[in-house]
């Protein structure tokens, strides 16, 4: 009995709360290209206004993290991936979704490093995020890695809410799978350009601030 | 190329042989006198009739296994140029030469080209796949199945236990316990069963059970391997709604 519902947390895991998760950070981050840094500094002063942010974060996002990703790790592990002899579209999306789950796994690590941990160790406070950004997304070899963990994030959601559906039992035939992959497909092209969009924000002089802080992110990012 | 065949023309194999379960597998290659509409069983037999390799030095014959001769036992699947498929329906003009054989490795090798399938009965047994009809007493005629359901469900019984299914998909190895795509299809097909349908919750749980569906990671070759095209993939979302739905149920009745 174990392994079904193991696998069924794993995959709401994904969707709720995590996909959520990745949408809102997507808006705020956004902001830094629609509205500046002002933008930007507004959504995160609006997330970090939310009751109980701990907890929020807490069961929100960090156990579902480490649930969904160390458990996603071991599913990658178990599959015997054919492409060679089967180079089907399905089957070929199987095999990115483990391999961009993995990235993504040592993409969120990095970033969550960058940022929220030096937060949580005292270095930067959360007025100073959008200059930490600044630094890296400056830097061309970084920004080229940002833009790889940020497409894996997005694919292996969207692809991930496409298996969701069929794993839950909502898209059950052949017509409502094929549609559902348009749709899901869809999302990730939006996403990743959203996301990119954000991030060529983050370039603008704007964010850029105190040598003291570029010298902590240059000093995070060695 | 069937018309311009000449006495000289040969098709050229190179199998993957395994001697005894534990030994190492190696390969052999083989050329065989070509004949119009041969497949890839006659040119086993060709090669028992005359076991000798490429090279001409004489060798055990290839070991294979077949039954039906016409693609309904399952009994002769094997890995034919990448694909796994029915060796009795692997016609030889319609396959690239040299034509690659190996066995289906998702299941032990018994020898050569021969497999123990066994693990797939012991899953259709695992879920119940049959309809419980004895009693102490006749139990009289069970209800009727409509024909739209009828139609449907037949197709889910073409199932020939082959294991094509299993050995092309990626979740079905030494890694993990899954069943595999053919018995969670099963239970699709006994649980429309008018009679079957009795007894449909013991088989969504044991499709719930370690190795059930929950192996399936969608990467949805089954449906396009199967020979017999079953609608495995539409089988497996169904049968997740079911469990999800027999989850719930389960959760809110207790
Ligand atoms: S479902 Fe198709 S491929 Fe799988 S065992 Fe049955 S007939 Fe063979
Ligand atoms: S011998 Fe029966 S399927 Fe080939």
């Amino acid at each position: 009995m174990k392994g079904y519902y193991s696998r069924k947390l794993h995959s709401l895991l994904g969707v709720i709360p995590l996909g959520g998760f990745l949408i809102s950070h997507m808006i705020s981050n956004y902001k830094a290209f629609e509205g500046g840094k002002e933008g930007f500094m507004g959504a995160v002063h609006f997330l970090n206004s939310m009751p109980l942010v701990f907890f929020l974060e807490l069961f929100l996002i960090w156990l579902p993290l480490l649930y969904h990703g160390v458990y996603g790790l071991y599913i990658a592990y178990q599959a015997n991936n054919n492409v060679g002899n089967f180079n089907y579209e399905r089957n070929i999306r199987f095999m990115i979704q483990r391999i961009t789950g993995v990235i993504t796994f040592v993409f969120v690590i990095w970033h969550m490093y960058d940022t929220r941990f030096q937060i949580m160790i005292g270095k930067i406070t959360h007025d100073e995020l959008g200059a930490v950004m600044h630094g890296i997304v400056s830097n061309p070899v970084l920004f080229a890695l940002y833009v790889v963990g940020v497409l894996s994030a997005t694919f292996h959601f969207a692809n991930g809410l496409w298996a969701f559906l069929v794993s839950w039992g909502i898209t059950v035939g052949p017509r409502a799978q094929r549609i559902s992959t348009y749709i899901c497909m869809g999302l990730f092209v939006v996403m990743s350009v959203m996301f990119i969009l954000a991030m060529t924000g983050f370039r603008d002089a704007e964010f850029q601030a105190a040598n003291a802080v570029i010298d902590i992110a240059k000093t995070v990012l060695s | 190329m069937a018309q311009t065949a000449t006495a000289s023309k040969s098709v050229k194999f190179i199998i993957t042989r395994q001697d005894s379960p534990e030994s190492k597998s190696y390969t052999e290659e083989f050329e065989v006198p070509y004949r119009p509409g041969m497949n890839v069983i006659s040119a086993l037999m060709e090669i028992q009739r005359n076991p000798k390799n490429a090279q001409g030095q004489t060798t055990a014959p290839v070991c294979w296994d077949s039954n039906c001769l016409e693609e309904v036992c399952g009994a002769c699947s094997m890995v034919i140029n990448g694909k796994p498929r029915q060796a009795c329906a692997a016609l030889i003009d319609k396959l690239e030469q040299p034509i690659r054989i190996q066995p289906m490795k998702t299941f032990p090798v018994v020898r050569d080209l021969i497999i123990d399938r066994s693990r797939m009965f012991t899953a259709l047994k695992r879920v119940k796949a049959w309809i419980p009809i004895d009693g102490t007493y006749d139990l009289g005629p069970g209800p009727r199945m409509a024909e739209s359901k009828r139609q449907w469900a037949y197709e889910l019984s073409k199932c020939m236990t082959c294991g094509v299914c299993l050995e092309a998909c990626p979740n079905v190895n030494e890694k993990t316990d899954f069943i595999g795509p053919a018995a969670i299809s099963q239970v699709r097909l006994f649980n429309a069963h008018p009679t079957g349908e009795m007894n449909k919750e013991e088989r969504l749980e044991a499709l719930m059970q370690d190795g059930g569906i929950e192996g399936c990671g969608n990467s949805q070759n089954c449906v396009r391997a199967c020979p017999k095209g079953i609608p495995l993939t539409t089988s497996i979302a169904e049968m997740n709604k079911e469990t999800t739905k027999h989850m719930f149920k389960r959760w809110l009745s207790v």
